[in-house]
């Protein structure tokens, strides 16, 4: 089945060792479907078992095989080799996180600012089971739709320069996440979430560069959910300000 | 390859690579942001030049002249190009913007991208021309 090569330049990282990181190359022969991390898996199995890189799905739902691949975020499971054979290409853990071990990077501030945006449903009361479910029209369903398929696959994260050189920025997939509870009728926990999502390291901190929508696979449109956040915050704001007296308001 | 294949905890040291002061050059699209944010630069200053121009009006003829005659060196016309090219790059690119921030619903569906983005130029078109009819009419 294959035909071809392509010369990978893989960025190694020994947090045991005394160094710090560097690239080793590697030829790998490939066929017409296959893409950068089956060539990552190729090396894993053939040439040097101790390369270390986090995959799962293999068809862009898990979100787990985000790399820079020339210096691009992708998942690697969606990049075909035969788009940058021969090569060499370049292969490096997503960009503006710490890296643990070759292509394996430390996702953890992540997953506590995810906590923080409260990306779960807040209904307004609780319902017994019995009431049935909390039902939703086509309509409504559609006003958050396209940011409820976040896969958290951080390539926006690496691909926003405002992370990258302020890393206390909640960033675009959490905040975007955090819009998607906001617009979902079943919801009403915009208060809730206003101290993060409102505040300076949430949607302020964002300049628009625009490319965490860019490199989006899903297409969650990450970048447009902020803007959209920075419009309902200001609008908040003034109410607050010209109508003090409004006392509490749903949302 | 001959790498170290001793265990070391997770929690170990982390490699972690500083972002560049030139970031902005390696590619296009974090350039043209770049150029976009420097625009403001030049809405600021025609904003502190209308002021200026207020206050020579305000001074008397010979003032307002003197002020006319700094704006028609070369090197003034060079740099209002410029600043021109700026604010137009400025305005364009923040109306394209808009529907990104501006989702608006009309008896259930949402209105186009398009014509919110047409609404912008269209606006911007209606003011110009206001602005240059109080300016020509004699």
């Amino acid at each position: 089945m294959t035909s071809d090569s392509i010369k990978l330049e893989v960025f190694r990282y020994d947090p045991g060792g005394d160094g710090g990181p560097l690239f080793d190359t590697y030829e790998v022969p490939f066929g017409r479907e296959w893409v950068i991390l089956d060539a990552l898996n190729y090396v894993k199995d053939n040439i040097d078992g101790t390369l270390s890189f986090r995959w799962s799905c293999r068809m862009g739902v898990c979100g787990s095989c985000g790399m820079m691949v020339d210096g691009e975020p992708v998942l690697t499971c969606a990049a075909f080799c035969r788009k940058y054979a021969p090569g060499p290409v370049r292969v490096e853990p997503l960009a503006n996180f710490p890296v643990i071990r070759d292509l394996v990077i430390d996702m953890d501030d992540f997953v506590e600012k995810l906590g923080r945006v409260k990306p779960w449903i807040i209904p307004e009361h609780e319902k017994p089971l019995s009431e049935g479910e909390y039902l939703q029209s086509p309509e409504q369903l559609g006003d958050y739709k396209k940011y409820s398929s976040c896969i958290n696959c951080l390539l926006c994260y690496s691909a926003c320069p405002v992370y990258g050189i302020e890393p206390e920025f909640i960033g675009p997939a959490a905040l975007a996440l955090g819009q998607r509870y906001n617009l979902d009728s079943r919801d009403a926990g915009e208060a809730e979430r206003r101290s993060v999502l409102a505040a300076d390291e949430g949607v302020w901190d964002c300049t628009l560069v625009g490319e965490c929508t860019e490199v989006c696979p899903k297409g969650v449109d990450p970048a447009g959910a902020i803007q959209r956040l920075k419009v309902s915050s200001t609008s908040h704001w003034w109410k607050s300000f010209l109508m003090p007296w409004s006392g509490r308001e749903k949302a | 390859m001959a790498h170290r294949s001793k265990y070391t905890s997770p929690r170990s040291r982390r490699y972690v690579k500083r972002v560049p002061i030139f970031w902005w050059v390696r590619k296009w699209n974090y350039t043209k942001f770049i150029l976009r944010e420097l625009s403001s630069v030049s809405v600021a200053a025609y904003a502190v030049i209308l002021i200026l121009l207020v206050r020579v009006v305000g001074a008397g003829p010979a003032e307002y002249q003197e002020f006319l005659e700094v704006f028609q060196s070369p090197v003034s016309i060079g740099l209002n190009i410029v600043a021109l090219a700026f604010v137009l790059l400025h305005s364009v690119t923040w109306f394209n913007l808009a529907p990104k921030a501006l989702v608006i619903r009309v008896r259930s569906k949402v209105v186009p991208p398009m014509f919110i983005v047409g609404m912008n130029y269209a606006a911007w078109i209606v003011v110009s021309a206001a602005v240059a009819w109080i300016l020509l009419s004699p």
